[in-house]
């Protein structure tokens, strides 16, 4: 492993320019130039990858065709195999994914008063939340602002971002880092309490806080403790795999379905919080992804079918900097802060192409094109492309120690393959990351059917068509704790009536009218790797 | 995909012999011999635990621990996931406990019972030095547990192995909790910041904002772009 002979070469090139690199920047892109980059070599902007929606509240719109084949399918469940006159389980609030977003709506929800449920797919915590690296955005320091903030996001977010939500996400951001502390999350800090935070691609200030490269594996720790602490009842390895509604339409619970017994089960509640983040496994365009195994859009589906419209859920974020090699890292996020602490991005030949701070979409772009069309990527030997990321700029900018010191994780990940990103650098892919979109929401996390609430990835709007570094995390924790504070607020006024699944049957009806035959069912619950399918992952690249 | 380049080798799951292709992570050869792993599986990038999986090589007697989705496989390797660990923790308010070590004892009274055997170290596929957490931990030394627990992805190896039956990840994680809340300093500037929103000191900006077309939110962009300073100022010389 390591480096192979293939690689020689062009390493050699690397070290041989880094003096000359060093301290150099290369020109930031303009507006115009940006939108033509993107607009050639953005995976979003190529229309052939999407395909047309032909059922439900989103007819008509596009999205990418992997998400559609989900939604175009007939319910996984079939309805007739649940008795809704004998329910066992019944609570205030039910919530759905225990990521960051799920684990803050039912710690807030039980706060402030409700019974709650927590059900999630896979253990307790497992989730993209718990591998989020960079760091959390918020305008602490003196020199920011949340107005900064703001304008930031609503730049990254091409002017699309609903203003109400992102409002509410910087104004609230300040107060999540205060709660995360006051729960015992170890920020980076200086020694007179001050927050370190640095200044990822596209923000204006230096406002994403750490906790080293370890962020959210620190905040999900830190949640679950507090969720067992306050002896929340958690139902793990029991994925959603449907919404329950009554006969008035409001949403009243969910269908669960018990991995271990393989038994569908459902629970009735008086609110519905759905935090099943993105959709990074559907490997949307074939790309590698940097998503937890359980990234498999379930809450889209869901949702889509029981009523609720979903927004921009045609732009989907891809990293640019996926690991390219080794194979087995595949797709695996080296953190935006390794670029902002100093490592840039060079081609075969050693040569900078691109600012090292350019926002993800731009960089995507840039490096697409400069493997493709430019010719100038690094090939693997598993048939891979990638570009470097120049690490070892790192300790020599910051003296002997930097990388160890903020990059511990990447370091010890690496060095099992035998690459020393301190004195080597690193190759790198985009890799899919984020869903930008997701099911429409308002400030409380509201979605367009009664007492049905997402927060996080899973819901849409406050990043517009693309989510800023560091702005996600502090989505999910300020719109985890409004859905929970709203939950438990409203559910002493909520009255569920008849519970029924009419609507998945006249979803398949309304799939058969449109003469759509599916092979598969839907939500997919969890990817299949079986077999040869675990090699795919060395295809992704393939004729680009 | 599947060519004459890859070369397969034995591996043995719960016993079960299965030829994949070498090079692959255990998570990866798994799924190639056929299993849909729904527990055992989390990340698939090294942080969650969730993958823990005992093993034996050829010709060893020893058994090792790894984290599935991280160790690559050998030929002959036997193989058995560990997806749950039915580690004790104990319940607590943090607000009410208190960075004196007497409360750390008083919830986990086992931690004194620490025989310094190390085999906690050996075990965790993380490479941390439990031992040495747990030793700092009974000297009350928190910094250094944080320090040195950090990495910690609570797959609970170190609860199995560990011969005076404690859960020396759970105690890290109680101590770093208790470390964050009650040990590092607030901040001024974030509680000033607390209340200059309150206040509604930005408000009347934001309102002016939510109006502006494109073009002015531009502008202000590339203002505040202009004045951005050091992207990251170093954290190491900061402390110096
Ligand atoms: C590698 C990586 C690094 C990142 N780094 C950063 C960063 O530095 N800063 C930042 O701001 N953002 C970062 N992000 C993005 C951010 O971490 C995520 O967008 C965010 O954590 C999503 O949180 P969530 O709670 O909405 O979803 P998740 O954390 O993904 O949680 C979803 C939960 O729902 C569960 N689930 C899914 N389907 C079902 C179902 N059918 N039934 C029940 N449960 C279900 C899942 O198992 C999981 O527990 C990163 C993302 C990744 C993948
Ligand atoms: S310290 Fe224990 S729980 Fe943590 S990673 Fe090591 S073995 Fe696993
Ligand atoms: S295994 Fe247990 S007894 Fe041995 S050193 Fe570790 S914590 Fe102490
Ligand atoms: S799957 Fe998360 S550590 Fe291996």
């Amino acid at each position: 492993m390591a480096y192979s002979v293939e690689f020689q070469e062009s390493l050699e090139k690397i070290e041989a320019s880094r003096n000359g690199r060093l301290g150099q920047g290369f020109p930031s892109l303009n507006l115009a130039d940006k939108a033509s980059l993107l607009e050639t070599y953005h995976p979003d902007f190529r229309m052939a990858e999407k395909r047309e929606i032909r059922v439900g509240p989103n007819r008509g719109g596009v999205a990418p065709k992997e998400l559609v084949d989900l939604l175009e399918s007939p319910s996984l469940l079939i309805p007739e195999a649940v008795d809704l006159t004998k329910v066992d389980s019944r609570t205030d609030v039910l919530v759905i994914g225990s990521g960051g977003g799920g684990v803050t709506a039912a710690l807030t929800a039980r706060e402030h008063g409700a019974e709650v449920l927590l059900a999630t797919k896979l253990r307790l915590g497992d989730s993209n939340t718990i591998m989020a690296e960079g760091g959390i955005a918020a305008a602490t320091l003196p020199e920011d602002s949340p107005v900064i903030h703001y304008v930031d996001t609503i730049v990254g977010g091409r002017g699309k971002n609903i203003p109400e939500l992102v409002e509410a996400l910087v104004n609230d951001a300040p107060f999540v880092v205060e709660w995360l502390t006051s729960l015992g999350v170890n920020f980076d800090r200086l020694p007179d309490g001050a927050y370190y935070a640095h200044m990822p691609a596209g923000h204006s200030r230096r406002r994403s806080h750490s906790v080293k490269d370890l962020t959210g594996l620190e905040f999900m720790r830190v949640l679950c403790d507090e969720v067992r602490n306050r002896e929340i009842d958690v139902l793990e390895f029991s994925p959603a795999v449907e919404l329950l509604l009554d006969d008035g339409g409001q949403c009243a619970g969910a269908v669960l379905f018990n991995f271990d017994t393989e038994e569908y089960f459902p629970v009735e509640a008086k609110a519905t919080i759905l935090a099943t983040g993105g959709m990074g496994r559907l490997h949307p365009q074939g790309f590698p992804t940097s998503n937890h195994y359980g990234a498999t859009a379930d809450g889209l589906v869901m949702a889509y079918r029981a009523g609720a419209k979903l927004l921009y859920i045609d732009f989907v974020q891809y990293h640019p900097t996926g690991v390219a090699w080794p194979e087995q890292m595949l797709g695996l996020l080296v953190s935006e802060a390794v670029r902002a602490q100093g490592a840039q991005v060079v081609n075969v030949d050693g040569d900078m192409f691109v600012d090292r701070l350019e926002t993800r979409d731009a960089l995507s772009a840039a490096i697409i094109r400069e493997c493709g069309e430019g010719g100038k990527g690094v090939l693997t030997p598993t048939g891979m492309v990638g570009i470097w990321l120049d690490t070892p700029l790192i300790d020599v900018m910051g003296g002997e120690g930097t990388f160890l010191r903020r990059f511990a994780g990447i370091h010890s990940r690496f060095k099992k393959y035998g690459i020393d990103p301190i004195h080597e650098p690193i190759l790198v892919y985009p890799t899919q990351h984020y869903q930008n979109g997701g099911i429409r929401v308002n400030v409380d996390g509201e979605t367009d059917i009664p007492n049905l609430y997402a927060v996080g990835e899973a819901a849409g709007g406050v990043h517009g068509h693309n989510r800023l570094g560091a702005n996600s995390l502090v989505d999910i924790f300020v719109f985890g704790r409004r859905a929970g504070i709203h939950a438990a607020e409203k559910i002493g006024r909520v009255k569920i009536g008849k519970l029924s699944l009419d609507h998945i049957r006249a979803y398949n009806e309304s799939l058969v009218e449109t003469q759509i035959f599916s092979e598969i069912s839907s939500p997919m619950l969890l990817p299949d790797y079986r077999f040869e399918k675990t090699l795919s992952t060395v295809q992704y690249t393939k004729g680009r | 995909m599947l060519n004459d380049i890859i070369k397969m080798i034995p591996i043995y799951v719960m016993g079960r012999k299965y030829e994949v292709p070498q090079g692959l992570t255990i998570l990866k050869a798994m799924e190639f011999a056929g299993y849909r792993v729904k527990r055992g599986c989390g990340c698939r990038g090294g942080v969650c635990g969730a993958c823990v999986t005992l093993y034996r090589r050829k010709g060893t007697y020893q058994l090792n621990f790894g984290l599935a989705c991280q160790t690559v496989i050998e030929p002959d390797m036997y193989l058995m996931q560990l997806p749950f660990v039915p580690a004790h923790k104990a319940i607590y308010t943090i607000k009410n406990v208190r960075a004196n070590d007497s409360d750390v004892t008083k919830l986990y009274p086992e931690l004194m019972r620490c025989l310094q055997c190390n085999t906690c170290t050996k075990a965790c596929p993380m490479e941390l030095d439990v031992m040495g957490y747990v030793a700092a931990a009974m000297r009350g030394d928190l910094e250094k547990v944080v320090e040195l627990s950090i990495e910690c992805v609570m797959c609970g190896v170190c609860a199995v192995r560990c011969p005076a039956e404690l859960s020396p990840f759970n105690i890290a994680l109680l101590i770093r909790r208790i470390y964050g809340k009650h040990v590092i300093p607030p901040s001024p500037q974030l509680d000033q910041r607390l209340k200059e929103i309150r206040g509604g000191e930005f408000r009347k900006e934001m309102e002016e904002l939510e109006k502006a077309d494109e073009a002015e939110i531009l502008e202000r962009f590339n203002e505040f772009q202009a004045t951005k300073g050091e992207a990251a100022i170093e954290l190491g010389k900061e402390k110096e």
